[in-house]
């Protein structure tokens, strides 16, 4: 990665190499029950070690997509996956915040799969995005990649302390609306926190984002305000979402909230361009540098991303 | 899906069935219009329909067509006709209006991207 501005006409192998710098996904370090996130591929060696545990979270594989930036999809999944399996220790397990495809067609989750299986990743936690949806309201997904503890799709399971809570808010989508979680989902929800003490570190994540980052491109949940008003009560809770294919970062109160870049493309930020679409309107050579340089800012120039206000984009 | 959810979707399908049952010629959703019958487009583009509101004469057939790199559905809010399948880019999708009445329909995967169709 290192000189990358030296070499903008670096070819394919190199552009790939970015790609997975740029797009690879998101080691999270849980230390004392706060979650401290880092680039994956940052040299994580040292500041993993104070950690009780670590997993990784990717995101917007888009299995399927082969336009402008990306043609191949699969060799950066493939390579963040690599990425994965290159920590010093071994992250607990994997997270794919969704949209593992990019149109829910069966071959496109075949794919998939085999990418996972191949990389031996371990142990991989799924949530649908609304490509993985489809056609069939995720039964395809859910078959596939559920976790079979709620009819809805949705679940929670404990790890090190930690409770993690998978929601799903892609689904009964309406017109004019945004993402939705829907009153099964959230009573669920209630009746699942209702028994933890308020010292429980949570890990909620979702698809599109729960908070309203830019509700005009869609990029918030309808109904996400009552779930945080779940969340509000315990002392350290990540939210963790995919959707907009770049990093933002919020603090509200004890609540911190994350979106992860894609394993594929990058979009554009918030009101930046007439819509949410592959950021497509440079050629391959100043994507390079494009990404290049968003990846250098953000693995040399901060060491760790612990858990600020400060908004990354 | 829960089981209300399912059971939902199972009495739309039903009353959608019943529906067609009743009213066969109240709309036609197909990728060629029938002979005679004059086409209207609908671009998607930049994640919004193009134009957003279109008013036709009665038995119009109305085509959208995916002018985005992402892809879109076009779903009919209460389920007044078929959804199309997921339309990648240049991919197009037709309906035949032969009923009047307000047509509101959305992308199932972006539903901020909301249209209407006015049949006279």
């Amino acid at each position: 990665m290192q000189d990358i501005h030296d070499h903008p006409a670096g070819g394919r192998r190199q552009f790939l190499k970015c790609m997975a710098w740029a797009g690879a996904g998101t080691l999270w370090l849980m230390k004392s029950g706060v979650l401290h996130a880092q680039p994956l591929g940052a040299g994580t060696s040292g500041t993993a070690k104070d950690a009780s545990f670590s997993f990784v979270q990717i995101s917007d594989s888009h299995i399927g997509f082969h336009k402008a930036p990306n043609m191949d999809v699969a060799a950066t999944l493939r390579q963040s996956l690599a990425l994965i399996n290159a920590q010093g220790s071994r992250p607990a397990f994997v997270l794919h915040t969704g949209d593992l495809t990019h149109l829910s067609k069966p071959e496109e989750f075949d794919t998939l799969s085999g990418l996972m299986q191949e990389a031996h990743v371990g142990r991989t936690f799924y949530v649908p995005g609304e490509h993985d949806v489809i056609g069939d309201n995720g039964a395809e997904f859910f078959r596939r990649f559920g976790e079979r503890q709620q009819a809805g799709g949705w679940y929670s399971f404990d790890q090190g302390g930690v409770h993690f809570v998978g929601l799903i808010n892609v689904l009964n989508l309406r017109a004019g609306g945004l993402g939705s979680l829907g009153v099964d989902q959230l009573a669920w929800l209630k009746n699942d926190l209702a028994g933890l003490s308020p010292d429980t570190p949570l890990v909620v994540f979702a698809h599109m984002p729960l908070w309203p980052l830019y509700p005009s491109w869609g990029w918030g949940t309808d109904d996400s305000a009552e779930a945080l008003s779940y969340l509000r009560r315990f002392g350290s809770v990540s939210v963790l979402n995919g959707h907009i294919h770049q990093i933002q970062q919020k603090v509200e109160g004890t609540i911190t909230f994350y979106t992860a870049r894609s394993t594929a493309y990058p979009q554009p930020p918030p009101g930046v361009g007439p819509g949410p679409g592959p950021l497509q309107s440079v050629t391959a050579d100043a994507l390079h540098r494009y990404l290049g340089i968003r990846d250098v800012r953000h693995v040399r120039g901060v060491d760790a991303l612990a858990v600020t206000d400060e908004v990354l984009s | 899906m829960t089981a209300v959810a399912a059971l939902r979707a199972v009495c739309t399908l039903m009353v959608m069935v019943a529906l067609c049952g009743m009213d066969r010629s109240a709309v036609a959703a197909d990728a060629s219009p029938p002979k005679g019958v004059k086409v209207y487009q609908v671009d998607i583009r930049n994640f919004a329909f193009a134009p957003k509101a279109l008013t036709v004469p009665q038995g119009a057939h109305v085509v959208w067509t995916n002018r985005d790199e992402e892809p879109h559905v076009v779903t009919s809010a209460g389920s007044l006709f078929a959804s199309s399948k997921a339309l990648d880019t240049s991919d197009s999708y037709g309906v035949t209006f032969s009923k009047p009445g307000t047509y509101t329909y959305y992308c199932s995967i972006h539903p901020m991207m909301v249209g209407t169709i006015i049949v006279q």
